[in-house]
């Protein structure tokens, strides 16, 4: 026989057991999900600071699988280097625009450009640029032939240009284009021209 | 670390010596011997298991063999089994088969097999033992493309079957002549079984990709090591080295060197008797030797000498884990490519031109196995396959070279292996799309860092076809799928004789 007070004490902690499982399944319908930690717009270091020079970027515009050469009006640094980086940026800030013509997912970024004498550029993207980057041999092919004219056009004596991902070497960028070799920077030039509209 | 093997070859003077030697023989010795002899003749005289040796990249195993009415059969399962993923049902006298997502029937006693649509001819009748699908071996050559969607290539008298490019090449030289060593360099490790019989080494090959030379008699021009063959039986692959004296094999280079070469004890008795026995060491000897030396088998140069199988090479581009392009909620690049590589090599044969689809199902192959294997086909033209939803029409592409990779001697650079066909592959490119326009299909010629058409050393493009108007439905439709492909076809054809002519 089971004492009456033991009874009570298991009934009591029972309902309360289940009335905070209950309180509990109502509390996880009203958490609101933390926000999407895909863009983190906070400064990482000092503005850039530069006269504000006017530079030519090579715009890639998917409707009708053109590259389409666009001044724009940047503050550039000094050093060789950081003008490619900043070259990229105002780059990449049209492709992530709203009304962009070659849409680039959230995120993407170029990590760093390295200049490396005699006449190599290394260009470090980030994985959210290739992980999520649209297939297809046009649309990967102009997103490449952007980056590399945008750079060897604005910067001097540059021959042969590498496409990493998070600082690693990558067999194609979305299945298609090809990331495993030195890009010829006369190569992809040649290939802009026949790129640009009404060739 | 080097093992080393001992085995020592009796030569003919000194055997018979022992045999002068022998005592006259009592009663009961001569019935042993004779008991031993007869044992000896019936287990000489027993046939051994005939069995199937296959190589592939996956795995190499070996198949038993079933005779049937003079054929040779092989069970379909078991072949693939090891592969991919593979099941089969019988149904009274069907027999189907179902690999990754290739469907194959086979009807007992019929001489032909249904595969993805395809009417495949066997040379012999279909059987089924025990719910077991058995099939001839020469039907293999025949089946195996269209269901793992690569080439094969069958040694069917030896029983040797290679799946994809997996053949391990081999070289032999003389190296040094006092004591002569006899060098076999090989592609890839190998581990062979060794043997000796009076004056033979015999190295026998049971799992090794292993083909033979140029030749298959190999002569070095040397008194202890004169000669070697190589041939092939019942699935094994075997390398008889004749000598004149004990030799000694050595292992070495991670299993991909193997060394012949006479015991210590043959080569004192070389050293102490010089004049007796002309030592290869001598400069006469070895001048008189190198002319003898036969041409070493020279590892394949693309393009060269090698026999074509297929005219086009038609690659399906992506497949199983790497889908391409998600064209819609429900269409996929994979399964549009693999439509359009199809129908392309229905209207490439339809005018004469033998076709080979690289994966021809749903599998995974790797990018720089595509290559391979248009390379290792020494195709006239290679034509990637890829569909688009972006932009309109068909773009025809043509490699981007990458900045300069030199090539080293007879070998290509990998990156840069399209470099000299390049012309070809842009003529043609240029054929390909003036044959859509005519067709009034909206077309563009590009090159393109596309892989792997750096890769392919001959000529090699690339077409991505986007439907005409914005509707992507479009890529599924036979009607648009035959105007593109016929244009295609049409351009090859016409340009058959300049392509045949490409190295």
């Amino acid at each position: 026989m089971i004492p009456r007070h033991l009874v009570i004490a298991m009934s009591v902690l029972v309902a309360a057991a289940l009335s905070l499982s209950i309180y509990a399944w109502h509390m996880r319908k009203s958490v609101v999900p933390p926000p999407a930690a895909a863009v983190d717009t906070r400064p990482l270091g000092p503005p850039i600071t530069g006269p504000v020079e006017r530079v030519v970027l090579f715009v890639a515009h998917d409707e009708d699988g053109t590259l389409r050469p666009e001044s724009a009006q940047i503050p550039m640094p000094s050093g060789r280097q950081q003008r490619a980086e900043e070259l990229l940026q105002a780059l990449l800030s049209i492709y992530l625009d709203k009304s962009s013509p070659h849409v680039l997912a959230p995120g993407a970024e170029v990590r760093s450009v390295f200049l490396i004498d005699p006449g190599a550029a290394v260009i470090d993207l980030n994985s959210a640029f290739a992980d999520k980057h649209r297939s297809g041999a046009l649309i990967e092919e102009l997103t490449v032939a952007s980056l590399i004219h945008t750079v060897s056009a604005n910067t001097q004596g540059l021959l042969k240009v590498k496409i990493l991902v998070d600082g690693k070497e990558r067999d194609t960028l979305a299945g298609h284009a090809d990331l495993s070799s030195y890009y010829d920077v006369a190569a992809v030039n040649q290939l802009a021209t026949e790129l640009q509209p009404g060739q | 670390m080097e093992k080393s093997i001992s085995f020592r070859v009796r030569d003919g003077f000194a055997a018979g010596r022992r045999q002068d030697a022998r005592a006259t023989p009592r009663p009961r010795l001569v019935l042993l011997a004779l008991l031993s002899l007869g044992c000896a003749l019936l287990l000489s005289g027993a046939t051994p298991e005939k069995h199937l040796s296959v190589y592939s990249t996956a795995a190499n195993y070996s198949l038993p063999v079933i005779q049937h009415e003079g054929h040779d059969y092989v069970g379909l399962l078991e072949v693939l089994e090891p592969l991919g993923k593979v099941s089969a049902k019988a149904d009274g006298s069907k027999w189907r088969l179902r690999y990754n997502n290739t469907q194959a029937e086979f009807q007992a006693g019929k001489t032909r097999a249904r595969v993805q649509n395809h009417d495949v001819d066997l040379g012999g009748g279909f059987l089924i033992e025990n719910s077991r699908g058995l099939v001839p071996i020469g039907s293999l050559t025949s089946l195996l493309p269209r269901i793992l969607g690569g080439p094969v290539s069958l040694h069917e008298v030896a029983h040797r079957l290679f799946i994809g490019s997996v053949a391990t090449h081999f070289t032999a030289s003389l190296a040094g002549d006092n004591p002569p060593r006899l060098v076999f360099h090989f592609s890839a490790p190998v581990n062979p079984s060794i043997a000796t019989e009076q004056g033979f080494l015999r190295m026998t090959f049971s799992r090794d990709a292993l083909v033979g030379p140029a030749s298959p008699t190999l002569t070095f021009g040397n008194k202890t090591l004169p000669s070697a063959t190589y041939s092939e039986t019942n699935g094994s692959a075997i390398v008889t080295v004749s000598a004149t004296a004990p030799v000694i094999a050595s292992f070495g280079g991670d299993g991909r060197t193997i060394t012949i070469s006479p015991t210590q004890a043959v080569n004192a008795a070389t050293q102490a008797a010089p004049s007796s026995t002309p030592s290869a060491s001598s400069p006469a000897a070895e001048t008189a030797a190198s002319p003898a030396l036969p041409p070493l088998p020279q590892p394949p140069i693309p393009g060269q000498a090698a026999p074509r199988r297929y005219f086009a090479v038609v690659d399906a581009s992506h497949g199983g884990d790497d889908h391409g392009e998600t064209l819609s909620n429900t269409l996929l690049e994979k399964d549009i490519t693999v439509a359009l590589a199809r129908s392309l090599r229905k209207q490439l044969e339809s005018r004469g031109i033998t076709t080979l689809v690289l994966r021809d199902s749903d599998a995974n192959l790797p990018i720089d196995q595509r290559a391979v294997f248009a390379n290792a086909d020494h195709a006239a033209i290679y034509i990637a396959v890829h569909a688009s939803s972006a932009g309109h029409g068909v773009r025809v592409y043509t490699g981007l070279l990458p900045y300069g990779e030199d090539d080293h001697g007879p070998f290509r650079s990998w990156t840069t292996a399209q470099h000299s066909a390049l012309p070809l592959s842009q003529s043609t490119a240029t054929a390909v799309s003036g044959e859509l326009q005519k067709r009034q299909v909206p077309v563009r010629a590009l090159a393109s860092p596309l892989r792997p058409l750096n890769n392919v050393t001959g000529p090699a493009i690339a077409i991505e076809v986007a439907p005409q108007a914005a509707d992507v439905a479009q890529l599924t439709a036979p009607d648009y799928q035959e105007l593109v492909t016929s244009a295609v076809a049409s351009a090859i054809a016409a340009n058959r004789d300049q392509l045949g002519g490409a190295p």
